[in-house]
């Protein structure tokens, strides 16, 4: 398997984990486990939307795939090769990060050049001042800043021109992937829609695959070839973007995608919303078996005797549920 | 115009759409007031302007940068040394002692009258005949010396462990943290007592280190670099913690920075401010403690002059010569009080929550 794997995947998970140690009293430490046991592959220019509620990992999957967290159990691939923590510095010219939040993700103290510019230094990507500030100016006409704002400090920018200079950082490098951890969520969405067909559009230029995290459906939906689904800490779904929004399986995914608000009035009504019960366990103290039992309409008793693993159900399909 | 609102949709009318028609392209002035941006400033720079429109920080550099020019002008322009007993012609004067400013003794009217010019004495003359202003002047240059040398030493060691402190977190930070609680906890004046006691006897007295500053000063340097570096470290390490909880040192650990690429370029820029005030305010605490210390006769050797140990002196002639006492006194809360006002003023400059 690994060996067709290695031409066929740029980015590979399988069964991460990452368990935060939690005090809770005297000498007590508890594993809060953000994420538990979650496999996925990522192809060269391949988009995989991640979705899920707050708190459900999301961020955690995208931070440890680069290791800024040290995982605490299973492996990851980039090109075929293992990612470690020692050898991770030679992959970080190829895996790249879009924050979520462009105000607190670019530091107040530099200009833009610098902050666009870091990078290059960091891998010593120039051999002349005058190289790096062509380099620079390039990276910002790629997403649309002008020139003269290259001597301006942070402040003076809106936020969607911040998101576009914490884009510029990450291409500077040339990456073959970027996460976007939430990248358009803290915009309004005016400046979503130009952020979003700027992603589009450096894929299309540029060939760069992502792993898109979001809680946005919609956007999701949009911008991905396959979608997953997560919900506290373990994937649920996954499959092609369009076989998931017309044929979701996973109860999770039936009630997520009901609330995604539809722009006809007509097709609206006859939509029918799914609401939740009650409110997400706490990932401190997670029900037995399967994660999503607590709030299903159609748990069982297997449901909370053994967690589903993720099978498929055709056409790469996958689908964590005893029932559907 | 015309030819460009032919070219919109027509507006529906029943639709709340505004009408096209209403508006009109902007001219191509209208358009460069939109260009027209303030020039991009510095941090730095902002700061300074702030600083500069501040009337007690300003009054408090000038005071300050008034009182070094006479520190460093005044050796050179008075014929006299702080060491030094006034003689006349080469001859012993016996009403030399105590005399108030501007006045003169007997032997130097006398010598006047022959026509002789003598340097006044501005601020009269000490209990041994030695000229008072010059020796206000060296006192305040000592003082002034061990509040800057102090707060630098303040400075390097409580940036030093604040920072590693705050960066490394975890077990590191706890245990850093609590022998700061246990140094925080000693009490200062009895420390320095002891190590003044301590070093007389164990410090040789030809390293000539000590022979300049006396034991007692070596023992002022070596408490503020035992002691009093503990709320500078503190200080520094909750900025750090507050600056590495920030996205941008993320970003840098992804782009591959090293930790000493992150400190260097995002941690240290970012926490510069606050370092620099706290130094500004440790400057003044320093000369504070120098000068009790002296007035409580464990601070600089004689016959070396220092504002407190000045004021102690004055003490004994305190009614019949006030100005002894005054003098030294006032430059005292001159400079303590400019150095603080100059804090603050840095503080609300560059401060930059204080901004928003």
């Amino acid at each position: 398997m690994s060996e067709t794997n290695k031409s066929e995947y740029l980015v590979e998970v399988n069964h991460l984990k990452e368990y935060f140690p939690i005090r809770t009293g005297w000498g007590k430490t508890t594993m809060l486990k953000a994420v538990d046991d979650v496999s996925f592959a990522i192809k060269p220019g391949e988009t995989l939307g991640l979705v899920g509620e707050s708190g459900c990992g999301k961020t955690t999957v995208g931070r440890t795939l680069l290791h800024l967290y040290k995982p605490t159990d299973g492996e990851i691939r980039f090109n075929g090769e293992l990612v470690t923590s020692k050898n991770v510095h030679k992959f970080r010219k190829d895996m790249q990060m879009v924050f979520q939040d462009p105000y607190s993700s670019l530091d107040p103290r530099m200009t833009v050049e610098d902050i666009i510019g870091e990078p290059l230094d960091v891998h010593k990507l120039y051999s002349t001042k005058a190289e790096r500030h062509q380099k620079v100016l390039d990276l910002m006409s790629l997403v649309g800043l002008n020139a003269e704002h290259a001597t301006r400090y942070i402040h003076e920018f809106s936020g969607g021109q911040r998101q576009r200079i914490g884009i510029a950082r990450a291409l500077a490098v040339n990456p073959k992937f970027i996460v976007c951890d939430e990248p358009v969520s803290a915009l309004d969405v005016s400046i979503q829609a130009q952020v979003i067909n700027m992603f589009e559009e450096l894929r299309e230029k540029l060939g760069v695959a992502y792993l898109f995290i979001a809680h946005d459906l919609l956007i999701v939906h949009h911008i991905s070839d396959r979608i997953a689904v997560m919900y506290l800490g373990h994937m649920v779904e996954m499959a092609e973007a369009d076989e998931l929004n017309d044929n979701p399986i996973h109860p999770y995914t039936l009630s997520l995608l009901s609330a995604v608000p539809v722009p006809d009035p007509e097709k609206a009504r006859a939509n029918k919303r799914i609401i939740l019960e009650g409110d997400v366990p706490s990932p401190l103290n997670m029900p037995s078996g399967c994660p999503f039992r607590t709030r299903c309409r159609f748990a069982t008793e297997q449901c909370a005797k053994e967690r589903p693993a993720l099978t498929d159900r055709g056409n790469g399909h996958m689908v964590a549920c005893w029932n559907k | 115009m015309s030819e460009l609102t032919e070219n919109m949709p027509k507006k529906n009318p029943l639709s709340l759409q505004i009408d096209p028609k209403r508006f009109e392209p902007a001219s191509e002035d209208e358009k460069a007031q939109q260009d027209v941006m303030h020039a991009s400033t510095s941090f730095f720079r902002d700061g300074m302007r702030k600083l500069m429109k501040n009337p007690l920080a300003v009054a408090s550099i000038i005071t300050i940068v008034v009182i070094i020019l006479m520190i460093l002008i005044v050796p050179k322009v008075v014929p006299y040394g702080y060491d030094e007993i006034i003689r006349v012609n080469g001859s012993r004067d016996k009403t030399v002692t105590n005399l108030a400013p501007f006045q003169y003794s007997e032997k130097e009217q006398a010598a006047i009258a022959a026509g002789e010019t003598i340097f006044p004495h501005i601020m009269g003359t000490d209990s041994l005949g030695r000229d008072y202003f010059v020796r206000v002047v060296e006192g305040a240059k000592v003082s002034l010396s061990v509040g800057l040398f102090a707060s630098i030493l303040v400075l390097i060691i409580g940036v030093i462990y604040g920072s590693i402190s705050g960066y490394k977190g975890g077990r590191v930070d706890l245990i850093m943290m609590r022998i700061v609680d246990i140094i925080y906890s000693l009490p200062d004046v009895l420390i320095i007592i002891l190590l003044s006691v301590v070093l007389n006897q164990t410090l040789d007295p030809n390293n000539p280190i000590v022979k300049a500053l006396g034991t007692n000063m070596v023992a002022i340097f070596v408490v503020f670099g035992l002691l009093y570096w503990v709320s500078m470290a503190r200080l520094v390490r909750g900025e750090i913690l507050q600056i590495k909880n920030n996205e941008y040192i993320l970003a840098a650990q992804a782009m591959g920075g090293k930790s000493g690429h992150i400190i260097r370029t995002h941690i240290i820029p970012n926490c510069i401010s606050v370092i620099i005030i706290t130094t500004a305010l440790q400057i003044p605490s320093a000369i504070f403690t120098e000068s009790f210390l002296s007035f409580m006769g464990m601070g600089v050797q004689a016959p070396m002059p220092s504002l407190g140990s000045l004021a102690n002196s004055a003490r004994q002639g305190l009614q019949s010569y006030p100005w002894q006492l005054i003098f030294p006194a006032v430059l005292i809360v001159l400079i303590v009080l400019a150095f603080n006002l100059l804090g603050d003023g840095l503080r609300d400059a560059f401060d930059p929550k204080l901004r928003r």
